[in-house]
């Protein structure tokens, strides 16, 4: 079942040119225009950040008691999006899943980009973002030390291990295909592939060296993945405010990340193979077991949102059952019962092969699935905060053009960022696929 | 100059088959390939990669850095937050964790470079005239020309029906 993940008759050679072509020919047409637009609105991002430098956190929305707006909403939805890249490549790599080969490279760079674009937000949320050095430990003259019992610290350490780990696993990837685009090309292009192919000769040794660390990495890779979310998660859970204060989160939270990183995952592959004809390596039925992890994850998503209701009755906490009637019923109530749509309602259809199987669909639900975690991600935050204890604190939250400008700005980074990535290197893994196609002959 | 002799084989059995012959004669020479081959370990003779030995070792020096780091923080800077022990240290797993993790990560990636001597500027081995192809599609031996028997080798490997060529600097 395995034969059909590569289609059509190719001969070796043929398959390699193939998988080098968006790199070796003249991109088609849309690579322009999201170069263009991702390239414009990155300019804008950078215009609110020096709008938020220049005059301060009062340029955004938030305010007591939702301290935290949508620069946290998006800093945890961009971490979310980047978990599915690591979580393909790793924990596909480990239970020996043939289909992840022509889905690695792509999705590796959607979590080195996706998880640059979180990293900023906090960053810029710390206000004076030129002492961020101080969530490190170093010997100061105050003689003061992180406080390691606060989620906070933690995260700070999740987020760059695996900032570092998914940077090192997409590169140590790239290695002998670099090696091979050397030999290929001229000019900068071979400047620029023999200097990062770190002079990479193919030597047998340093292959079996190379597959050793590669699945090792993997392996360490996987529970990082997991951890990360967790610890984003904690940050919330740690806290007493009601919604917040809830055991499960962690599950939780790695679940929503898988879904949502595998709804941006179809987002960006379905019209990628199109635009760039990979219909040959990246197969419906790739497309279709994305699906299902899809619907899998989501129904882990789906079930917490129900527990979340019993749980907030079950508790006997009036804080806590006013704050699930607060969001079913207060001014925030369409985004909740949007993203209970989408996220549970809308999810199911994934179970039925016709629709899952249809790529129209399929890839208008990866794009609802996206808001759906996005508007979840908006439900904990800001709904959350909203509507603490004190009646008297309550507050709704309004974001700013400064905010929108922010969260635009990160999405068209991270769209210019894959279009120049897909540019200078292969967004399928050439050997990883000359490899499967030894494997699917008995090599 | 003469580099040596660069022997091609389109098949990863014959080139196996290759492998194995030239260690069992002797001679002194390099594998080249587009992708891992399986079973090529055993035809050079190589044994285990101590690599997880290597990653353990590791990790036991990033888990001691990790709760090191901790302890002398917490025990420097006291805060008593919600009346937890200075050193509780059931919170200092996930930091413990991470770094254990980074560590790794950090030092077999460096651990890859320094036993594959790599970053490699030159090598004889791209001197050969279609030395691209066994990055592309097929599977070579190189002999360097420091090997005594080189002429005798390069007939074996024509013998076992390899295309042979010489690498020199153009």
């Amino acid at each position: 079942m395995d034969k059909d993940l590569i289609k059509g008759e190719f001969t070796e050679k043929g398959l390699i040119e193939e998988l080098l072509k968006p790199v070796e020919k003249p991109p088609p047409r849309p690579w322009w225009v999201v170069l263009a637009v991702g390239g414009a609105l990155t300019l804008a991002w950078l215009y609110a950040i020096l709008v938020t430098f220049l005059r301060g956190l009062g340029t955004w929305g938030i305010n007591q008691p939702v301290a935290w707006g949508y620069d946290i909403v998006h800093f945890v939805w961009w971490i979310g999006i980047g978990h599915a890249g690591t979580l393909i490549s790793a924990i596909l790599v480990l239970m020996r899943q043939n289909w992840r080969d022509s889905l690695n490279r792509l999705t590796e760079a959607m979590t080195l980009f996706a998880v640059l674009c979180a990293a900023t937000y906090p960053l810029i949320h710390m206000g004076r973002a030129q002492n961020f050095y101080w969530v490190f430990p170093y010997p100061n003259t105050l003689a003061m030390w992180p406080q390691y019992k606060s989620p906070l610290s933690w995260d700070v350490l999740a987020i760059l291990t695996y900032l570092t780990i998914s940077t090192l696993f997409l590169y140590l990837g790239l290695i002998p295909d670099l090696a091979l685009l050397r030999e290929r090309s001229a000019g900068w292009r071979k400047r620029l592939y023999g200097w990062l192919s770190l002079g990479w000769t193919g030597n047998a040794r340093h292959w079996a060296l190379y597959r050793a660390v590669y699945v090792l990495l993997a392996g360490l890779a996987t529970p990082v993945v997991i951890s990360v979310h967790s610890v984003v998660s904690m940050d919330f859970a740690y806290g007493v405010v009601p919604g917040w204060h809830l055991t499960v989160f962690p599950p939780f939270f790695a679940a929503g990340a898988i879904y949502s990183g595998f709804a941006m995952a179809l987002t960006l592959i379905i019209p990628l193979r199109r635009w760039y004809r990979l219909e040959s390596v990246i197969t419906e039925r790739h497309l279709d077991w994305m699906a299902k992890v899809t619907l899998a994850s989501g129904l882990g998503v789906a079930y917490i949102y129900l527990l979340e209701i019993f749980i907030a009755w079950y508790s006997g906490e009036p804080a806590e059952w006013a704050q699930q009637l607060w969001r079913m019923t207060g001014p925030y109530a369409p985004f909740y019962w949007a993203m209970m749509l989408i996220n549970v309602v809308l999810l199911q259809t994934l179970w039925f092969p016709r629709l899952r199987q249809n790529l129209t669909w399929l890839f208008v639900f990866s794009l609802l699935a996206n808001v759906g975690m996005w508007l979840e991600r908006f439900v904990i935050v800001v709904i959350s905060l909203s509507h603490d204890f004190l009646p008297g604190s309550f507050h709704l939250y309004q974001p700013t053009w400064v905010d929108w400008t922010l969260f635009l700005g990160t999405i068209g980074f991270f769209l210019f960022g894959l279009a120049v990535f897909i540019r200078l290197f292969p967004p399928i893994a050439v050997a990883e696929m000359v490899h499967l196609y030894h494997r699917l002959r008995g090599h | 100059m003469l580099y040596g002799y660069m022997a091609y084989f389109s098949e990863p059995k014959a080139f196996l088959a290759a492998a194995r012959r030239l260690r069992e004669e002797g001679f002194r020479f390099e594998a080249y390939a587009p992708n891992p081959v399986e079973g090529l370990k055993e035809a050079l003779g190589d044994g285990k990669e101590p690599v997880p030995w290597v990653a353990f070792l590791l990790g036991i020096l990033g888990l001691g850095l990790a709760l090191f780091l901790q302890v002398y923080a917490s025990l420097d800077y006291p805060l008593n937050a919600g009346g937890k022990p200075v050193l509780g240290w059931p919170a200092f797993i996930p930091v413990a964790f991470e770094l254990t993790i980074l560590t790794i990560t950090l030092g077999v990636f460096l651990y890859l470079l320094y036993v594959t001597g790599l970053p490699l500027a030159w090598h004889p081995v791209k001197h050969a005239p279609n030395y691209v192809e066994v990055l592309l599609d097929r599977y070579g031996l190189f002999v360097p020309v420091t090997e005594a028997r080189l002429e005798e080798a390069a007939s074996l490997l024509r013998a076992l029906g390899a295309e042979v060529e010489e690498v020199r600097r153009a």
